[in-house]
């Protein structure tokens, strides 16, 4: 199942393809050391289809490149091999387990003249280590998130359980892995944050306090509101996985039936609830039902040095979205559902008015004309708290950008000088076409600009930059 | 069982010959003053008032039975009524004791109507005197050195009785025959005006008519500042009426009387009113209780300005009435008082008088018991909100509520904060408009602007730090969650009523968190700006760092030990030459880290160097251990010289 799809087609002649999938496989060496028994260090690999002795030759292969590179530094081996053709991918998450993904580098077919098969111009040095890397780690969390640590399901059920657990998770994740359209932001793994005020926010607490109260079951709540967070009572990389998850796998699947017309098929029954629009995300979806059933997805969160598995309900009304772990040793009731939906429904709704209701007034205080005109990203490590004015929408399938990919490529490449070394600086580019991009690093924090400005120069450039962040981010500071 | 008495009888009562054949005992409401007169005052007049000041005792001559005596205001002039045509005025010297007044006296007989009968007189001035007869009302002026009155005004009109409200000098009086139309006059230095007639709604109309309205069924009292006249309606089996009510009319001074309040008695029998910290009370003789009633307090099943009582029937608390006056030995036992007994007598506003036992008490309320008869806490706090002494009861109903941590208990903990936030921050919106004009100078034209008075209501976050907050957080088993819920409750509170949050509370919340490694939780309040005391609104961006809450951030990356990411920031933000020395060694120095003490060291010996041209520590930077430290890692020679001139 290879997915290829032309990016730009050029005239009738040329073909661009996008960086795609080839394999992806886990394996741990010391399942099968013995010859004759390699099969046995597969514990997963997409495609399946693919032949058991090309499945051990390519496992076999990255095993050694492994070992190999481990001669020149123990701690740190290979992280990803460079081909012509396709870039591997290598990651150890637990002790002895090995995450590899094979991408096939973006390529350019010319047909040629006389019937003669095409040329392929394989564009190797297009695709980012940092990116694919963060790609491939956030496989292994979304995995930890749902089903807790390899090692756990090998304490519970032993290879069998494993491989039946990757199976499952993996067939269905990986067809959600849209490589061609990854990018700086999957390094980040940021979390956005709903720009809310004060008064607004401490409702939310109050909100999120009482609930927590009343049903002294929940544990952990988190807030949201148009896909973007506001509050977490979870740690801040669960949140980041959590909220990776939601946001480009849960809302996404439900708010197709929202936007969808009202007699749509794809609408949901609405629960004959006309006090409230509060609804189930997970679990029941509609409470009336005699059938429904009361079960929710468990997660898995970092607690001290263990895990800590939880019942995650996800309750939505309006554009206002509050998630509720709870304790997976407890079972979950039609009662607790039921009363859960009386006192938070009702309250969600209300609040969710509230914040629309704020939030609008806000935006007319600022003034539509203040409305970012620039095209910039910005990260903050210390909260993971990112924002993005290039990508207009993440839905379930690709992510838009507004610009170029070969812009959001440069801006990959400043991340990694970034990265390289420890002091706060900045780089400045020049692209091939009239822009200029901008990368600041600041402490914690990193900004990445875009500018299209004709004839602009090094001195012009900067102080546009400065004016930026004056009234983008004037409290936030960044070193000179 | 708890102490439920919520009315208790004054400590101090004042203290008079009980009412016998030979001693007479008149009550003047004016200058609140028992006159104790034996035989007729031959044998002595004692006067006893709320105060030494105002007790005086004197001799006159006994000329017939005394009917009324009265000091006008300041005790300057004494008149007595012997005979319904005639008043004698005294004037007293009050430099003796013991005074023989009969000298000074002159009598003085109504000139304006010759067979009126007095029905008795106000002092509503030191020399101004209102005759009420019964065919009118008569306003003057006395001049004891002169031994003459002068006429101010008068108005003919028929009186059945009447009432007079010192505080206001407002007397009313009965009118028509079935008395229910009342008629006020105001009086004040010299001026006696008219107010506006009213009529009392009788539950039944009597046939043939005849006066229905008793004197003892009506009184006056201000309550909320406010003049109200009251009436006691008894039940009547012919107009359906099932309990007694008192009916409230509110009298302004100008504009008309008008019928405002309702309150439910919910049994018949005799009643007796006082008003006590404007709320009014209503005994009842047969149950020997007392009920309350808040004018004020809403209730929300009732139609607006009907009112069921506050709390539960109680009795006044019981009360012991040492054996022989005031000089006992303390080993004599104490007998009970009766309470509601039928030779009380109650006037306004919070006086009861036991003629036969001698004593005159002040009524209180004691707002300790009320805590546990209401138990709804929003109620509790409206009615505690308006009481005079509520302060420490109102913050140990914070303790309390915060104390029970029973399910649920944060709606109610929300609702408390915000009336008390409520009347703070209406006492800091008084008190800044104060200021402002001020400010603005003396105004013209308008009266001088007075102070606004700060009532014990006002609880502010100093009181809630001191009294509640701080001991809730230090408590031990109480959840942190439900600690910090507390805390961002009050606060939510604070800014709905935009009031600046102070740091100490900000501090709590941080306490707290830190504690209980919540940073997470930390950086998130610091993002939204909840922690701080910055703009309003957060912009576009949700920003990590606020440069008002440096101090924070700072405390938390050290906490952290993330010092040199501290000593960056405060650089950042200019603070690094203010900053202690020593908070910042100490973190280093925990973190066991050479190189960081090193880095952390040589900083500030730079900045020393930069700021007093010497790398060394002051005294009072109290740097001593870290370089004693120092030295030990990396000997002496490693310390910077002051540079050499």
């Amino acid at each position: 199942m290879l997915m290829i799809s032309p990016r730009m087609a050029t005239g009738m002649q040329e073909k661009q393809y996008t960086p795609s999938l080839l394999s992806f496989f886990i394996y741990n060496p010391s399942f099968g050391p013995r010859e004759g028994e390699e099969e046995k260090k597969i514990l997963f690999y997409h495609p399946c289809d693919v032949e058991k002795n090309e499945k051990i030759r390519n496992v076999g292969l990255c095993e050694a490149i492994v070992q190999f590179t481990r001669t020149f530094c123990p701690t740190k081996p290979a992280k990803s091999l460079h081909t012509q053709k396709n870039r591997q991918f290598f990651f150890e998450p637990e002790d002895n387990f090995w995450i590899v993904m094979v991408v096939r580098n973006p390529m350019i077919e010319k047909p040629n003249k006389d019937g003669k098969p095409p040329t392929i111009e394989y564009q190797e040095e297009e695709i980012l280590d940092t990116v694919y890397g963060a790609v491939l780690r956030q496989c292994y969390s979304m995995y930890k998130l749902f089903n807790g640590t390899f090692g756990r399901a090998m304490e519970a059920g032993g290879v069998e359980l494993l491989t039946q657990k990757l199976e499952k998770f993996f067939y269905r994740y990986l067809q959600t892995l849209h490589l061609q359209s990854c990018d700086l932001l999957d390094v980040f793994g940021g979390i956005s944050f709903f720009p809310l005020d004060k008064m607004t926010y401490l409702k939310i607490q109050s909100f999120v306090n009482r609930v927590e109260e009343s049903l002294s079951l929940v544990k952990y709540t988190a807030f949201l509101y148009n896909d973007q967070l506001i509050w977490s009572g979870l740690e801040q990389d669960d949140m980041r996985i959590l909220y990776k998850y939601l946001t480009t796998s849960l809302f996404p699947r439900h708010s197709e039936p929202e936007l969808a017309g009202r007699d749509s098929p794809l609408r949901p029954e609405v629960a004959g609830n006309l006090l409230h629009y509060g609804r189930f995300l997970t679990g029941p979806a509609n409470l009336k039902d005699p059938e429904a059933k009361f079960r929710f997805p468990k997660i898995f969160v970092n607690k001290e040095d263990s895990y800590e598995e939880l019942h995650l309900i996800v309750y939505k009304a309006m554009s206002a979205a509050a998630c509720f772990m709870i304790s997976a040793s407890v079972e979950l009731t039609r009662e607790f559902c039921e009363q859960l939906d009386s006192l938070v429904g009702p309250q969600l709704t209300l609040l969710a008015s509230d914040i629309c209701e704020q939030f609008n007034i806000n935006r007319r205080i600022s003034g539509p004309d203040k409305e970012p005109q620039f095209k910039f990203i910005y990260f903050n490590h210390m909260n993971l708290a990112e924002k993005s004015t290039i990508h207009m929408r993440k839905t379930a399938s690709v992510s838009l950008t507004s610009v170029h990919p070969d812009l959001m490529k440069i801006l990959g490449d400043i991340n990694c000088d970034f990265a390289r070394v420890d002091e706060d600086e900045e780089i400045i580019v020049k692209a091939m076409t009239d822009y200029w991009v901008v990368g600041k690093k600041s402490d914690q924090r990193e900004l990445y600009v875009i500018l299209n400005q004709k004839n602009a120069n090094l001195i012009e450039v900067n102080e546009e930059v400065k004016r930026l962040c004056a009234t983008q981010f004037n409290n936030i500071f960044f070193l000179d | 069982m708890s102490d439920e008495h919520y009315l208790e009888l004054c400590d101090n009562p004042v203290q008079f010959e009980n009412a016998s054949s030979v001693n007479n005992v008149f009550f003047d409401e004016a200058n609140k003053q028992v006159f104790a007169v034996r035989s007729g005052g031959a044998t002595g007049v004692v006067v006893k008032g709320p105060d030494d000041k105002n007790s005086v005792a004197f001799r006159m001559d006994d000329k017939g039975e005394v009917k009324c005596i009265k000091f006008s205001i300041g005790n300057k002039i004494l008149a007595v009524q012997r005979t319904s045509k005639a008043v004698m005025f005294c004037q007293m010297n009050l430099q003796c004791v013991v005074l023989e007044v009969s000298c000074l006296c002159f009598v003085f007989r109504s000139l304006q109507t010759k067979n009126a009968s007095v029905l008795g007189f106000c002092w509503t001035n030191w020399n101004e005197i209102v005759f009420i007869t019964d065919q009118g009302i008569e306003f003057y002026q006395v001049f004891p050195d002169k031994r003459s009155v002068k006429l101010l005004k008068s108005q003919s009109i028929n009186v059945n009785w009447y009432q007079y409200c010192p505080e206001t000098a407002v007397i009313l009086l009965s009118t028509t025959v079935q008395g229910n139309v009342l008629q006020p006059f105001a009086f004040r230095s010299g001026t006696m005006s008219k107010m506006s007639k009213f009529e009392i709604e009788l539950p039944v109309v009597p046939k043939p008519a005849k006066l229905s309205l008793s004197e003892r069924d009506i009184a006056m009292a201000t309550i909320y500042g406010q003049l109200y006249v009251m009436y006691l309606k008894h039940h009547s089996r012919t107009a359906n009426s099932p309990s007694a009510e008192v009916v409230l009319y509110h009298l302004p001074r100008e504009g008309a009387c008008k019928k405002s309040h309702v309150l439910k008695l919910n049994t018949t029998g005799k009643f007796a009113l006082n008003i006590v910290d404007n709320l009014v009370v209503v005994h009842h003789q047969s149950s020997q209780t007392s009920l309350i009633f808040d004018i004020r307090l809403r209730e929300p099943d009732c139609a607006v300005n009907t009112h069921q009582p506050v709390l539960p029937a109680r009795s006044i608390h019981p009360y012991r009435i040492p054996l022989s006056g005031p000089t006992v030995v303390p080993s004599q036992p104490a007998v009970p008082c009766q309470l509601y007994s039928s030779s009380w007598s109650v006037f306004q506003p919070d006086i009861i008088i036991s003629a036969s036992e001698g004593y005159l008490w002040y009524l209180q309320v004691k707002l300790p018991p009320t805590v546990n008869l209401l138990q709804d806490k929003g109620k509790l706090m409206d009615f505690l909100l308006r009481r005079r002494d509520c302060k420490m009861v109102i913050l140990s109903v914070c303790s309390q509520i915060l104390e029970g941590g029973e399910k649920g208990s944060l709606p109610v903990v929300a609702t408390v904060f915000d009336k008390l936030n409520q009347v703070y921050k209406e006492y800091l919106e008084a008190e800044q408009t104060y200021t402002l004009a001020m400010e603005s100078g003396p105004s013209r034209g308008s009266a001088a602007q007075k102070r606004p008075v700060r009532t014990q209501a006002v609880i502010d976050q100093s009181d809630m730090y001191t009294h509640v907050l701080s001991a809730f957080t230090e408590r031990k088993g109480v959840s942190h969650k439900f600690i910090i819920a507390v805390l961002m409750e009050y606060i939510r509170s604070l800014n709905q009523f935009q009031i600046t949050v102070q740091h100490y509370l900000y501090e709590l919340v941080i306490k707290t968190l830190v504690q209980h490694n919540l940073f997470y939780m930390l950086h998130q309040f610091l993002q939204y700006h909840v922690l701080s005391d910055s703009k309003p609104l957060v912009r576009a961006t949700p920003q990590p760092r606020l440069s008002t809450a440096n101090d924070e951030i700072v405390e938390v990356l050290l906490s952290k030990q993330q010092v040199l990411g501290a000593l960056r920031f405060i650089r950042s933000v200019g603070g690094h030459d203010n900053v202690s020395a020593r908070k910042f060694l100490d973190a280093a120095q925990q973190t066991g880290d050479q190189m960081l003490f090193y880095t952390v060291f040589r900083f500030f010996q730079q900045r020393n160097q930069r700021l007093r041209g010497n790398p060394a520590f002051n005294p009072g930077e109290h740097c001593e251990e870290h370089v004693v430290h120092f030295k030990q890692l990396f000997g002496e020679q490693a310390l910077m010289k002051p540079a050499t001139v």
